[in-house]
């Protein structure tokens, strides 16, 4: 027959067991959500550069008058050089000008008739439109990791180590409406 | 780009769900991307050869009626198998809640992730309750997209989270051309043929949906048809979908009643000809549409549209420009606006041009390049596609 201490000892070792295995689970899944956060901000990230990089290229094109040309170009180079707490604002601006210059009336027509104009509204089109699905996919995984974050677990244990709170990127990203 | 896709229900049975995997799959495969579809199905099913099957079905209660679902050790395997055969660029999950396939895609699968939602209902205890269960298969998913604005509530209550709108596409090509049911005047579906332009055999009006829901909107119709038929002693009214017509049309004066045929449910075959066999298509509905299929489906076949002025039906019908409107719940001014039409075949050619111009924005080609855009949005990193998970990650 165990001796009583040995069973207390097997059973201590025994719940230290499942608990460490419990803590190890819950700290690979801050680990798995933060890699998911960090993935979605870089897709955000390459959206919103690649966004601004069209409207430059179709300030820069010919096909528009100087002055929309003008205030393109301002806005997209506001939003490439926004520090990190301008940014949200600059973004925004960017998104207003574009609507503003898009949704002029016949503009898709006039541009669409010279050469690369459609390729280009095209482009334009679908830069906008993934900046929306890229912020939306940032902002769920980020409200999952702050939900995730806030359990008492996680703010005893240093579980998260030390990556930092990701922040919710909140920004007009309304693409100009469609023609169609 | 490598698709996977995964379709939770049966292949072989006709749903909503189904279809719309299908669709996506073919107009995928149309703009030149590599896409493979797992389902439930028996390995002797007959499938188109972009279809993979994941094993026969099992019907069982699921959320308040029979689904067919597959589950199971042989289904997960299989799963895992096509995951790490497919060497995908993403993984697009349909339904990822249902217990199916693609929850057992979640766990098998690492990487890019989509997952569309397409099931609307009220609060349910069933999902509720799984919603721990399902936790580490949604947070895999790296963009959510749901089909519909009442989908997308639905996910937010149960499930936590938020997802992109894209809205189901219509097939139009499968609407474009079609003969007339016998016995029926019909367009011949073509715009530039006479038959748009003169009426034959006093023309006739076309509705289609459940007869028996009130907001359909059919008894507003069938009260417009007691004025303008008394005044077009040849006109006829075309019905067609489920319910019980009998006690609608019992409300309709008996000499009226001879020019009026129920088809009731129709096969998909005949829908398309019902819409090319009427001179003006109505849709009176009351509210609650949140798009309008129908509506869309009738664009797509060409039929002079005059609609009930809601909101969804305006934005659809550009402001009336690829169709007319009239005040919700008008039979009067239903009947006026229908006679308008009738006597104005100008009018109707150009209405049917607009329409097939219009419903473009809804084809599937256009849906699916939104849905393009969301697999490139959560690929970033190309090269780094779909992988199989290690087995208790």
């Amino acid at each position: 027959m165990m001796p009583d201490w040995l069973f207390d000892i097997l059973l201590v070792a025994g719940v230290l067991f499942v608990v460490g295995m419990y803590i190890s689970w819950r700290a690979s899944r801050l680990d798995r959500l933060h890699a998911r956060v960090d993935t979605a901000r870089a897709a955000l990230d390459a959206a919103l550069v690649r966004r601004a990089a069209i409207a430059l290229e179709l300030a820069a094109s010919r096909l528009l008058d100087p002055a929309t040309s003008l205030l393109l170009a301002a806005a997209a180079h506001e939003a490439r050089t926004a520090d990190a707490d301008g940014r949200e604002f600059a973004e925004s601006d960017l998104s207003r000008a574009l609507r503003a210059v898009v949704e002029q009336p016949d503009f898709r027509d006039n541009v669409a008739q010279r050469e690369d104009g459609a390729n280009l509204l095209d482009e334009l089109e679908s830069a906008a439109q993934k900046v929306a699905f890229a912020r939306r996919f940032y902002n769920d995984a980020t409200a999952t990791i702050r939900t995730a974050r806030r359990k008492l677990l996680v703010r005893l244990l240093p579980l998260a180590g030390n990556a930092t709170l990701p922040e919710f990127f909140e920004i007009d990203d309304d693409p100009p409406a469609s023609s169609r | 780009m490598r698709v996977g896709l995964v379709c939770p229900y049966t292949w072989d049975v006709p749903g909503g769900v189904q279809q719309h995997v299908r669709d996506l799959a073919e107009a995928l495969i149309a703009s030149g991307h590599h896409v493979s579809v797992i389902t439930p199905a028996d390995d002797d099913a007959p499938l188109p050869s972009y279809v993979v099957p994941a094993g026969r079905a099992v019907p069982v209660p699921y959320n308040g009626s029979v689904a067919r679902l597959a589950f199971g050790f042989l289904s997960a395997s299989r799963v895992r198998r096509w995951i790490r055969d497919g060497k995908f660029d993403v993984l697009h999950v349909h339904e990822p809640a249902a217990p199916s396939l693609g929850v057992l895609a979640c766990w098998a699968a690492d990487g890019p992730i989509v997952a569309t939602f397409h099931a609307s209902y009220e609060k349910s205890r069933a999902v509720t309750v799984a919603a721990p269960i399902l936790q580490s298969a949604m947070e895999k998913i790296t963009g959510r997209i749901a089909v519909s604005e009442a989908a997308r509530t639905t996910l937010v209550e149960h499930l936590g989270g938020d997802a992109v709108l894209i809205p189901n596409g219509v097939a139009t090509d499968r609407y474009a051309m079609a003969e007339p049911l016998p016995g029926w005047p019909g367009r011949s579906g073509r715009t530039d043929d006479t038959a748009l332009t003169h009426l034959r055999g006093g023309g006739a009006l076309g509705f289609l949906g459940r007869m028996d829901e009130p907001r359909k909107g059919l008894q507003v119709l069938l009260k417009a048809f007691e004025i303008i038929g008394r005044q077009r002693p040849e006109l006829r009214l075309l019905l067609a979908g489920p319910g019980d017509a009998d006690e609608m049309c019992a409300k309709v004066s008996p000499e009226l009643r001879g020019r009026i045929v129920a088809l009731g449910l129709v096969s998909d075959e005949d829908k398309v000809r019902a819409y090319h066999s009427v001179d003006v298509f109505v849709a009176p509905n009351l509210g609650g549409e949140s798009f309008g299929i129908v509506l869309a489906e009738a664009m797509s076949a060409g039929a002079p549209i005059l609609a009930s002025d809601i909101e969804a039906f305006r934005r659809v019908l550009q402001d009336g420009r690829a169709g007319a409107l009239f005040p919700v719940g008008d039979a009067a001014a239903l009947a006026a606006a229908a006679g308008e039409l009738l006597d104005d075949p100008a009018r109707r050619k150009q209405l049917s041009a607009e329409a097939r111009t219009a419903v473009r924005a809804y084809d599937w080609s256009t849906v699916a390049r939104a849905v393009v855009r969301v697999y490139e949005t959560v690929a970033v990193d190309r090269g780094a596609g779909v992988v199989e998970s290690r087995p208790l990650g």
